[in-house]
């Protein structure tokens, strides 16, 4: 049987960018576990040969032509920005202290 | 006055083209009714009244100049769910994440409603980021379900769904991924129509499970969503998974159906949807119902479909696998919300907290537990096992429709339940799903009508009908003739009997 524990979900929560509190590690090391353990059925056909499924309808690469179409100006494409400088967005630091 | 409210949707666009009514006037009647019962009912999230009498006034314009209309749907009103882009007016996705956000595009879903002259009232209600089966994951608060305020109008598109029963308005659009427009349409008495993948355009539909979510009508008759069906469906050269073969003739389909049996129609039952953990009035309702379909003259077969049994947890292993990844968008940088940017946190840091605080505890388990199935060493227990059990369901589905024309079921295996039953038991509330997702891990088309009232509680129920990819007319016929007779059988149509609301002075 699967199990999710407390270090596995702030490791989770880690990947996933979320700083969860601590109350909320034991909720959802609880809660995953529980739905982990629910769904863990479908690992009964893992051994067996069939082709997966990605897409209800089979997907082909489809090609647009070429051509030029008006895309957002920079003032639309900043207007939702929650900070904004010189016409660019403005983010935090991107590189840690130990950088 | 009061009257225009009650009309379907197909009577209005008469009305207005036969000068009886101006397209202001049902407008002006609808954003009334919306003042008088939001305060109880809540499915809206964002109501533009000026934005809706000016596309109104547009058709009345095109009426008394003679010009023809634009759409059979010219001047009607209708709700659109938060989770399509309209420039000018907030999406939220109901989530903290997006509040305020005005996006500068509009999904192509809203730009043909918009072409065919329907008259958007405002953005309804949702689960956040369409992950619930009750819209109580809103960060705005549920939505009540007409027929009773103290339970849920289903989920995610509850707000669509109670706009209709409500009287709001007689058109709605939904999205559905895993049964949020079908669950929504059974538990508040409505019809909910949940096309095949690829037939409605997905660009501007803020993602959720993107091999699975799809836009769809929502109405209180069968003609009504066909209707509305024909204006959003088609090509769309935006969307890469978009079909690009004509869309199916759902109206004739609703039309001729509405006034024939059902005579040489095989209809399958499906076994795995049905016992335990049904409630007997939701069995007998459906019971009921293919009765009625027998008395039309349709042949009943049980059909069996055995992998439908792992539908719903390779369902809740896809759609948070590609949850967790179309939500990594969300990061603090381009827009949407921003917290803890002080100028000492990095960047990394203003990210993990931004998502701590926009996004509710639903999408952060889903978020968490998508990332845990896509993990190296989980992978093919968990992520690829799913991906297999799709396979298998498509196999039933095509094995079950070489037999019969469509297949039934209920819609979900419970009446409406109440605010705040199942919230802190995710799994309770997964199970709502259970009948619904079938078809969208094939891809194939589904509706859900309602097909009677409860004996255990006087609550709606919905009939689901399911017909193969891009036979979406299938069900519309069925639905229309098993409507007719229904009303015929029952004394009229089923919303007719939603309690009457108190309304705010």
């Amino acid at each position: 049987m699967p199990s999710i524990s407390r270090d596995e979900v702030a490791h989770l929560a880690r990947l996933a960018r979320l700083s969860v509190t601590e109350a909320e590690l034991d909720l959802f090391a609880d809660q995953l576990d529980h739905i982990v353990q629910a769904v863990a059925q479908v690992g009964q056909v893992a051994d067996q040969d069939i082709p997966p499924t990605s897409h209800a309808v089979p997907l082909t690469n489809v090609f647009r032509r070429d051509l030029v179409r008006p895309g957002l100006t920079q003032q639309q494409a900043l207007a939702a920005a929650p900070a904004a400088e010189d016409g660019r967005f403005r983010v935090p630091r991107i590189l840690g202290e130990e950088a | 006055m009061t009257d225009l409210i009650r009309l379907t949707a197909a009577e209005i666009a008469a009305k207005i083209q036969a000068k009886e009514v101006s397209a202001v006037e049902v407008a002006r009647a609808h954003l009334d009714r919306i003042d008088a019962v939001e305060p109880a009912v809540h499915a809206f999230l964002h109501i533009d009244g000026d934005r809706a009498l000016q596309a109104a006034k547009a058709v009345d314009e095109d009426v008394a100049a003679g010009r023809p209309a634009a759409s059979p749907l010219a001047g009607v009103p209708l709700a659109l769910k938060d989770v399509l882009t309209m420039r000018g007016a907030p999406t939220t996705c109901g989530s903290k994440m997006l509040e305020g956000w005005e996006p500068p595009y509009d999904a192509t879903v809203t730009l043909r409603l918009l072409e065919a002259g329907l008259v958007i009232l405002g953005k309804t209600n949702m689960d956040e980021f369409a992950m619930g089966s009750s819209t109580e994951n809103s960060a705005y608060g549920p939505t009540r379900n007409p027929w009773d305020l103290d339970r849920i109008p289903g989920g995610s598109g509850g707000g669509s769904a109670a706009a209709l029963a409500a009287f709001e308005a007689p058109l709605a659009i939904g999205t559905d991924t895993g049964g949020s427009i079908r669950q929504p349409g059974s538990v508040t008495g409505t019809v909910g129509v949940k096309p095949t993948y690829g037939t409605v355009s997905r660009y501007g539909l803020v993602a959720f499970s993107s091999s699975l979510d799809q836009a769809g009508p929502c109405a209180r008759t069968v003609l009504d969503a066909a209707l509305l069906h024909e204006v959003i469906a088609g090509h769309d050269p935006l969307d890469s998974t978009s079909i690009d073969a004509p869309v199916p003739p759902v109206v004739a389909a609703a039309r001729e159906g509405a006034n024939a049996d059902l005579k040489g129609l095989r209809v399958g039952v499906v076994t795995e949807l049905a016992g335990e953990g049904y409630q007997p009035g939701v069995l007998a309702a459906f019971e009921a119902a293919v009765a009625q379909l027998r008395e039309l003259g349709a042949e009943i077969v049980e059909v069996s479909c055995p992998s439908f049994d792992l539908a719903l947890p390779a369902y809740y292993l896809i759609a948070p696998s590609e949850c967790s990844s179309n939500l990594a968008r969300f990061d603090a940088m381009r827009y949407g919300l921003r917290v803890g940017d002080d100028a000492t946190r990095s960047a990394e840091e203003v990210m993990s907290l931004t998502r701590e605080a926009g996004f509710g505890a639903e999408v952060k388990r889903r978020i968490m537990l998508g990332t845990y199935a896509l993990s190296s060493g989980y992978y093919d227990a968990y992520y690829g096992s799913a991906q297999k059990v799709r396979t298998l369901i498509k196999r039933d589905f095509d094995a079950a429709f070489g037999q019969v024309d469509v297949l039934v079921s209920p819609t979900t295996p419970t009446t409406a339940f109440g605010i705040g039953e199942r919230t802190d038991d995710p799994i309770a509330m997964y199970r709502a799903d259970l009948c619904t997702i079938p078809s969208s891990m094939a891809g194939n088309a589904a509706l859900s009508i309602p097909c009677g009232l409860s004996a255990c509680d006087g609550l709606p129920v919905g009939l689901q009908i399911m017909s193969p990819a891009l036979q979406d007319h299938r069900g519309y016929r069925v639905a229309a003739a098993y409507e007719t007779a229904r009303d015929a059988a029952q004394g009229g149509p089923l919303i007719t009997r939603v309690p009457e609301l108190e309304v705010a002075h």
